[in-house]
């Protein structure tokens, strides 16, 4: 393998591997049936009692 | 009066006849016993003056943890509680926290004052006073000693919390505090004996490297064992924060000491990577000590301290997934900025310089969910000090993350570097970020741990919070200025093609700045020492009534 085929592969696969990454994240923070479970997760801090 | 015992709740009050101790107490007794022989033997056996010092602090620690441990199973002091949450050992870490702080910060001021005063601060007859020696136990003293202990105890809280589950492992949590303080003795003692590996921020030599990867292993499956056990189904967003630390310290701490001892009973090795590798491998380890120590730690910190201090929900819960994927997913390229113009390759140079370009959106968009979640609570800020704390290290962490990517650009960095303007931006990350969330989120942990009502004074929490704030600001200032200028002369050349100044009058030349640097740091350590005066009294209080300002009431700074 040549320099410019790594420096290819690392450039360009690079850029769709974090492309798509980035998109799967997001994806799995906006996904809508999600909403109702990160809503009661932001409270989570503000509900902690002590172990019963 | 306090004693010892009643500050970490582990007194004969708690004792309960039918609980029965915690698991592996009695395998951490026989562990403490056969390390005790072993350390004797290593002490008695070598001829390394340093490695028989450290096989001697082994030695005395492991039968002061057996003496301790039999005392208290004997005794039947030690018991486990299934149905509390486990809060004697982030009791131990608040209070080894706040100690750390005072050494770390103070070693810092004593460097300052060399820097400053070289002819005053030299000690040739004290070779481990020297800044070589005493610099690294500040940077570990400050980093991993008062930062880890804070980031251990708040995790324990955080984890439990969350999770609505008592800490697992029984012993275990115990073994993580008290086998992370001997390792910063081990560190701490080692540089000032001139024993080092000379690897930024992991001086620490192989022995001790060993001995942290099992305490860290420990504190992982700890970590890991109570989010397994969790009523709560939901893994709340700092966990998140907290693991992704935990999991990358470990793995960088690994690879980055990968390295071969001259002698079983011998304290020096040499690492296995050379040349340029070596640096890559440095850097990528020191980068991202700050990228998931420093930052992703804190996080985890700020995204439960935050929102319940000023009582709102996290602003955008979503927007904090997006924030903690893209942050460790990011981050972990971006060391090769500290090795712009060496014999790295280039493209691996722009590609940490790409990577730390990139940084600067996940790092805002977590500063903007922290800031925004004081929506509707924002007059708490004029009222309650520990608020404007955490929320002044928000404002620096978003100032740290601005400043570093711009000072990852090439460019950039021809001047920057190797200058006091890259000291100036890690103490503004330091100090106004990992501190101030730091003491902000001990603040809240305090009266809730010792069951008071308040913190004893929210006047001397003001006194705290502008003294260090006034002190932050002179440091990074005079920093800026004399990394600037310093970086200006170094690149000064005659109308003959010689440099214009000697390395030594760039020295002198930031004199007023290094004074002015010790001025900051000095009024930063003053700040923490009235906090730990503040949480004395406020552990101390013994009645259950609001304390002098209970509630907290309108301060006027």
């Amino acid at each position: 393998m040549t320099y410019e085929t790594v420096a290819r592969i690392a450039q360009q696969g690079g850029l769709i591997y974090f492309g798509l990454i980035f998109l799967v994240g997001v994806g799995f923070a906006l996904w809508p049936s999600k909403a109702a479970e990160y809503k009661r997760a932001a409270q989570l801090p503000l509900e902690d009692e002590e172990l019963r | 009066m306090t004693t010892p015992s009643d500050l970490i709740g582990q007194g004969p009050h708690t004792a309960n006849a039918h609980l029965a101790p915690p698991g592996g107490s009695r395998g951490l007794l026989v562990f403490c016993l056969i390390s005790a022989f072993a350390a004797v033997m290593g002490a008695g056996l070598t001829q390394d003056p340093i490695f028989r010092l450290h096989a001697g602090i082994v030695a005395l620690a492991a039968m002061l943890g057996a003496f301790v441990l039999t005392g208290k199973l004997a005794g039947g002091t030690l018991l486990d509680e299934p149905d509390r949450y486990a809060d004697g050992v982030i009791k131990a870490g608040v209070i080894a926290t706040m100690f750390w702080a005072a050494v770390g910060l103070l070693v810092g001021v004593v460097i300052a004052c060399q820097l400053s005063w070289p002819r005053i601060f030299y000690f040739p007859e004290a070779g481990w006073l020297n800044f070589g020696r005493l610099r690294p136990v500040h940077t570990s003293g400050v980093i991993f000693a008062f930062g880890g202990n804070a980031l251990i105890a708040t995790s324990f809280w955080v984890v439990q919390r969350t999770c609505r589950a008592r800490l697992a492992g029984g012993i275990a949590p115990w073994f993580v505090f008290w086998g992370y303080q001997l390792f910063i003795v081990l560190a701490a003692t080692g540089y000032l004996a001139g024993a080092t590996q000379s690897r930024e921020y992991a001086e620490p030599e192989w022995y001790v490297d060993i001995w942290l990867t099992l305490v860290w292993v420990t504190y992982l499956l700890v970590f890991l064992g109570t989010i397994w056990k969790r009523r709560e189904p939901h893994i709340y967003v700092a966990n998140w924060f907290y693991l992704a630390f935990i999991v990358t310290i470990a793995l960088l701490h690994l690879i980055n000491n990968a390295g071969v001892p001259v002698g079983p009973l011998n304290h020096k090795s040499y690492g296995v990577f050379s040349g340029v590798q070596d640096a890559l491998v440095q850097w990528w380890y020191g980068h991202n000590a700050v990228g998931f120590f420093l930052t992703a730690g804190f996080l985890g910190m700020m995204y439960y301290f935050v929102p319940k201090r000023v009582e709102r929900p996290v602003y955008s819960y979503r927007l904090s997934i997006v924030h903690f994927w893209s942050l460790i997913f990011i981050y972990i390229w971006a060391g090769p900025h500290h090795l712009h113009y060496t014999a790295l390759p280039q493209w691996a140079q722009t590609l940490g310089m790409t990577f730390s370009i990139m940084l600067w959106m996940p790092s805002w968009g977590g500063m903007i969910n922290g800031l925004m979640t004081l929506s509707g609570a924002w007059d708490k800020l004029r009222t309650d000090p520990v608020v404007r704390m955490m929320v002044v290290a928000i404002a620096f962490y978003g100032m740290s993350t601005f400043e570093g990517p711009v000072m990852s650009i090439r460019a950039v960095n021809a001047l920057s570097h190797y200058t006091d303007w890259t000291i100036g931006h890690v103490h503004s990350g330091a100090l106004g970020w990992v501190g101030f969330i730091s003491f902000g989120a001990v603040y809240c942990m305090v009266p809730w741990l010792w069951k008071k009502p308040a913190i004893y004074s929210n006047k001397l929490i003001e006194w705290h919070f502008w003294l260090a704030t006034v002190g932050i600001l002179l440091y990074i200032a005079a920093m800026w200025v004399s990394g600037i200028m310093e970086g200006l002369m170094w690149r000064e050349y005659t109308p003959q093609g010689f440099l214009a100044y000697s390395f030594i009058e760039t020295v002198s030349a930031k004199h007023v700045e290094n004074v002015i640097r010790m001025v900051g740091g000095l009024m930063y350590l003053s700040g923490a020492l009235i906090m730990i005066f503040n949480l004395w009294r406020t552990v101390a209080s013994t009645s259950a009534e609001p304390a002098v300002s209970a509630a907290p009431a309108p301060a006027i700074a």
